[in-house]
């Protein structure tokens, strides 16, 4: 039976449901130290030193600063700009500054909090809106990451001017597992890095040039989410623990507390966009000016490459002769912003498909009837002249206006002792989401993945790991798939890169598409190795085995090929962006409380075309975890930030996340529209859930009582002032 | 605050079995200070309003092991029970080695998480009268549908005869350092008001900013589901 | 001392009296799959039973564990036999990054014991103590309420 489609149990699944499974904080090697962190309490700073409480015992504690950095004090990801330890400057609140082991946790926090950090304050930029070319200097001379423009047509004014401004804040990846590390010595003076991780080869190459060094090896543990925010910040954790245990030459663990994880870790970038569209009095987009200033924290991170994202969506799925999209991406100092799902486009596609409602509005069009008039459609150019094929937006719109035709069958949750009263309505919103990453990003990074024979069994060795996403189930799926095995003859080795190739960093949502494709080529070639030893030219795989004449294991290793077929030019940003397109549609239904502007979700309904569903249960998780997600970003999810730029709402009981009452009941269809270039059509899906729901859930609250809204998060407070200003007028 | 003594401030009182137990007594009920919200939520012959008050307390985790008592000696602001205790004009017995007390919940909270328990008291029982005939309303509001702190929260009690309120009870939490009544409110319901009674809101109360929500927000929210409550049974 | 029934069996640890449960049961009992997302009674990863009721080992002194019957993940399964809630987990997908995974079994047989065939609201309700920021929570109701006897 083909394996490719089937809902196969997750691998994971038993250890999991037991317990059993080992999650960082499970593992504990003998002689561990217990590691914490020193950090900045103020934006912008000289950083003076640091100060040790002399009536502390500190007889036992380890501590450690930027002066005991063997090499280089950096923790290297694009740039160069991110110190391990700050270093005579601080740039912004929470930034570390000394680290201290002790032979437990409570007695690491003990002596933190009796190191006094010593600083002089400095003026702070914390607004991203007068951060570009500011005189206080926080990176290069501008503050500026990276500035992107993009054009395509002339300009026009023939036409109705819609103009609008959107505003959307930070957001927290809420991994329920809080970041954590362990740092081993090894026999030959190097070391291993055990954590919870998404990229184990980000943190070799991001803490080699500190070291002086590249004797060090990173494993995956059980990793209990990440969302993107295990992506880069774990090479910081990284590069903490192994700095302690170099100096104190036992195994140092670092389990960040939740408040210290909401305080110090990497969010999603706040954003300010602007969009002025002009359209005919019969509702056809004529033109399409937009543009993005994002705040990216203190330090560069990622920031290009979600800015990238961000703009490259910042069209919409609609067709449209002229586009012109500028974004820039500056520097505060924050606590830098860094990867998560979606990676610029939620943003983006808020903005849009709010912008989209107000087209509507404003020449009087149905909203749905003004989008399914614009769809881009087959042979459309996007922004960057790409010429779309297979384009699925008007079927995700057909499929889930269908679906959501079906009675809403479970009420909302009313809160106790509701005689409150409530207003219903129904949001539509339409997205897209480039799969992969931008521009031939691929071919840069030129994933590899090996299978191994080991008897009658295959092994797949990659560096992509499961984060919950499921790649430890999906891939023994494609590769049974591509060599007509059962897929319980198929496993993942451990995750460790001393073992396994460097496969690319699972981010983005192209590890099935992208890393799934070099694995199928990977075990192709590997059946392709025993034909050419067994001199048999059958495709039956046990036949193959049978005529072989010995059991010697047999490794091949498949790399990414670029076929040539992208046109992708960074220099002008034009042609082809990315290899190919998902595209989803969300309908919700809500009641908004009249009395306290809460939101109560009813039912959420998405259709999504995903390529090819490997494993149908695995992706739907994936499209109602990011529905959820969404949701929140949507009404609840706000990082409240004090004058310092320090958030203050650091504790799950502030920092407000949907629970089992929260959520609505989800429909969740799938759509099959292939990518050739992907396994079995494949493409990413991991991404597109949170671009969805927060647009839809705008539109549907507009619906409900009348009021626009054009800020993330829509909190009760911001729908019920809104509703106190229509009510007077 | 000073913080406790782990080994020798703290005393462990789960288990004292005269803290515990819902009765109804000839006058009305005695909750036991040790109750969990499970059980005053098990406990179907209280007034239905007070169980909706502790099916809202946390989820269910914190109602297994959160009590009466220590919802009420804590005293914070945002505690979801307090105000029903002020509408329902609930007694609180104390106990020391001199023997026991009883406060009457409107004397009992003297300032932020202050109260008028000397140290070596203990809160042993919470005694209320309710009648049957009123009307007992419980509203929070807290964002999110379980485990939330209240931004506010609202307890009342309605006394109608002859399709006229003849008394009148308002109390809010989360607004001020301790849970209050709103007094210009009740009067204005007796006056005869009705529904508008709720526009007297902001002399009643002055809410703060804080990282939950915002001044603004808390009196508008307040003003509205008091209205919505007396809409309710007073009409429009 | 304190003396208490773990997953059935009788357990002594010596520890300060405030000591919290998730660290006994973690660090000195070496049972980690309780576990610990947020410390503060929010998440409901540390979900244990106490005497059949779901509480979170992050807010319990071991103190009040004295006398009690406590069970968690680990006695969930008998032997190689997993519990039908664990395997409804499985099957519907419920289980993505695991980390909430132990919490809400649990939770879901602390329900299960006291209330089969829950309706959906309810088995909401039940679980509205424990976060997941995978799932969207959508199978996790479809694996409980089909494992506690109900049409999902
Ligand atoms: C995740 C979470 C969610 C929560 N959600 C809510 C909520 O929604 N609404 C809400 O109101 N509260 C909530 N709380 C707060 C708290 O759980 C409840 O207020 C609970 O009722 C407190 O009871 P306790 O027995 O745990 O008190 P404890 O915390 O044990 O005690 C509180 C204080 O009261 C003292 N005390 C307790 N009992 C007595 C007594 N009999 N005599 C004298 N002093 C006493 C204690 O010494 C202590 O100073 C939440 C807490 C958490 C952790
Ligand atoms: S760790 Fe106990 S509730 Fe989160
Ligand atoms: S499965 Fe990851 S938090 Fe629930």
């Amino acid at each position: 039976m083909n394996p490719v489609g089937i809902d196969i149990p997750r691998a994971d699944g038993p250890s999991k449901v037991r317990g059993d499974a080992q999650y960082v904080d499970d593992i504990r090697p003998a002689g561990c130290l217990y590691g914490a962190t020193v950090r900045s309490p103020i934006a912008h700073g000289k950083l003076l030193g640091i100060q040790k409480d002399p009536d502390f015992d500190w007889s036992d504690i380890t501590v450690v600063t930027c002066l005991d950095i063997p090499a280089q004090n950096v923790v290297l990801l694009m740039t160069e700009d991110q110190p391990a330890l700050a270093d005579g400057v601080v740039r912004h609140v929470e930034e570390p500054v000394a680290l201290v082991a002790a032979s437990s946790p409570a007695r690491a926090r003990a002596a933190v909090a009796h190191i006094k950090v010593l600083v002089e304050a400095l003026p702070a930029v914390l607004d991203p809106l007068t951060a570009q070319n500011n005189p206080i200097q926080i990176f290069g001379t501008d503050n500026v990451f990276k500035q992107i423009s993009i054009h395509k047509g002339d300009k026009t004014d023939d036409g109705v001017i819609v103009e609008g401004t959107y505003t959307v804040g930070h957001q927290e990846q809420l991994y329920i597992e809080p970041q954590g590390m362990i740092a081993v010595p090894r026999a030959d003076d190097g070391l291993t890095l055990i954590g919870s991780m998404q990229c184990p080869f980000y943190i070799v190459k991001a803490i080699a040039p500190m070291l002086g060094h590249g004797r060090i090896n990173v494993i995956q543990a059980t990793t209990g989410g990440g969302f993107g925010g295990k992506e880069e910040y774990p090479s910081m954790l990284a590069a903490h623990c192994a700095l302690l245990s170099i100096k104190t030459g036992a195994p140092v663990k670092m389990i960040y507390q939740r408040d210290e994880d909401l305080r110090a870790t990497t969010k999603r970038h706040p954003s300010v966009i602007k969009i002025r569209s002009v359209v005919s009095p019969q509702g056809e987009l004529l033109q399409w000016d937009a543009e993005i200033i994002m705040d990216g924290g203190a330090y560069n991170t990622l920031t290009p490459v979600v800015l990238s994202r961000a703009l490259l969506h910042l069209c919409g799925p609609y067709r449209c002769p002229r586009q012109h999209l500028e974004g820039v991406a500056v520097a505060t100092h924050t606590p830098p912003n860094g990867a998560f799902r979606g990676f610029g486009a939620p943003q983006a596609m808020y903005a849009v498909e709010r912008h989209m409602d107000a087209i509507a509005r404003t020449i009087g069009m149905d909203p749905v009837a003004f989008r399914r008039l614009n769809l881009i459609r087959d042979g459309d150019t996007t922004p960057t002249g790409q010429a779309l094929v297979d384009t699925g937006a008007h079927l995700v719109l057909d499929v889930a206006l269908k679906a959501a035709e079906a009675e809403v069958k479970t009420p909302a949750i009313h809160p106790g002792g509701g005689v409150g009263r409530y207003a219903r309505g129904r949001g539509v919103a339409l997205v897209f989401h480039g799969c992969g990453f931008t521009g031939n990003g691929e071919a840069r990074i030129k994933g590899k993945v090996a299978v191994e024979l080991q008897d009658r069994c295959v092994q797949i060795l990659t560096a992509s790991t499961d984060i919950g996403q499921g790649v430890d189930t999906t891939f023994p799926q494609i590769a049974a798939a591509a060599l007509g095995i059962g897929v319980s003859r198929v496993s993942n080795a451990p995750h460790d890169t001393a073992m396994v190739p460097d496969s690319g960093p699972t981010v983005a949502s192209p590890t099935c598409m992208v890393v799934g494709g070099v694995l199928r080529t990977a075990a192709l070639k590997l059946k392709a190795a025993l034909q050419a030893e067994t001199g048999l030219d059958t495709d039956d795989f046990d036949t193959l085995l049978d005529a072989r004449t010995h059991t010697m294991a047999l490794r091949v290793m498949a790399e990414y090929q670029d076929d040539g077929s992208m046109d992708w030019d960074d220099a002008t940003y034009s042609g082809d962006a990315y290899p190919c397109y998902g595209w989803a549609c969300s309908v919700v239904d809500l009641d908004v409380d009249l009395d306290t502007g809460e939101v109560l979700y009813r039912r959420y309904v998405s259709a999504t075309d995903v390529g090819k569903a490997i494993n149908p249960v695995i992706v739907e998780g994936q499209l109602e975890g990011g529905a959820i997600q969404g949701l929140g970003y949507a009404t609840c999810e706000e990082v409240v930030l004090d004058d310092q730029g320090r958030m203050i709402n650091d504790r799950l009981t502030n920092y407000i996340i949907p629970t089992t009452l929260d959520a609505p009941e989800m429909i969740t269809r799938i759509i099959e529209i292939p990518y050739s270039g992907g396994p079995f059509g494949a493409k990413g899906i991991g991404e597109i859930p949170m671009d969805g729901p927060a647009p839809a859930v705008a539109s549907a609250i507009e619906a409900a009582v009348g009021v626009v809204l054009n800020r993330l998060p829509m909190t009760p407070e911001r729908v019920l002032s809104a509703l106190e200003i229509k009510e007077r007028s | 605050m000073v913080k406790p003594n782990l080994l020798k401030d703290i005393i462990n009182i789960w288990g004292c079995t005269g803290l515990s137990g819902i009765d109804s007594t000839e006058y009305g009920f005695r909750i036991g200070a040790l109750s969990t919200w499970t059980e005053v939520r098990q406990a179907t012959a209280l007034p239905p309003a007070l169980i909706e008050c502790a099916a809202t307390v946390g989820a269910q985790q914190i109602q297994n092991r959160g009590t009466v008592g220590g919802n009420i000696v804590n005293g914070s602001p945002a505690g979801d029970s307090l105000p029903m205790w002020l509408v329902l004009d609930a007694e609180f017995e104390v106990a020391s080695t001199r023997g026991v007390r009883r406060i009457p919940a409107s004397e009992f909270w003297t300032g932020y998480r202050k109260n008028a328990m000397v140290d070596d008291e203990l809160l042993v029982a919470v005694h209320i009268q309710p009648k049957s005939t009123d009307i007992l309303h419980y509203r929070k509001v807290g964002t999110r549908m379980a485990q939330s702190i209240s931004k506010v929260v609202l307890g009342a009690r309605l006394r109608i005869a002859d399709g006229r309120p003849i008394e009148a009870r308002f109390a809010m939490g989360s607004i001020a350092a301790t849970p209050v009544r709103l007094p210009t409110v009740e009067a204005a319901v007796l006056a005869g008001e009705g529904a508008d009674a709720a526009t007297h809101m902001a002399q009643d109360i002055t809410p703060l900013d804080d990282i939950r929500s915002t001044s603004g927000y808390r009196l508008n929210v307040a003003t509205r589901v008091v209205r919505s409550f007396l809409e309710q049974y007073l009409g429009a | 001392m304190t003396q208490f029934s773990l997953n059935g069996h009788t357990t002594s640890v010596d520890a300060p009296p405030m000591t919290r449960l998730i660290d006994v049961l973690r660090e000195q009992l070496r049972l980690t799959g309780t576990k610990e997302g947020c410390g503060e009674g929010e998440c409901g990863a540390c979900t244990v039973l106490i005497d059949g009721l779901p509480v979170n080992a992050c807010m319990i002194p071991v103190v009040q564990a004295e006398g009690t019957q406590i069970l968690t993940v680990e006695g969930l399964a008998e032997d190689e036999r997993l519990h039908p809630i664990q395997t409804a987990f499985i099957n519907y997908g419920a289980a993505q990054c695991g980390i909430c995974t132990p919490g809400f079994v649990v939770a879901a047989k602390a329900l299960l014991d006291a209330q089969p065939n829950p309706s959906r609201t309810e088995v909401r309700e039940a679980l509205a103590g424990n976060l997941c920021r995978c799932t969207g929570y959508q199978k996790i109701i479809d694996a409980v309420v089909e494992a506690l006897g109900g049409q999902p």
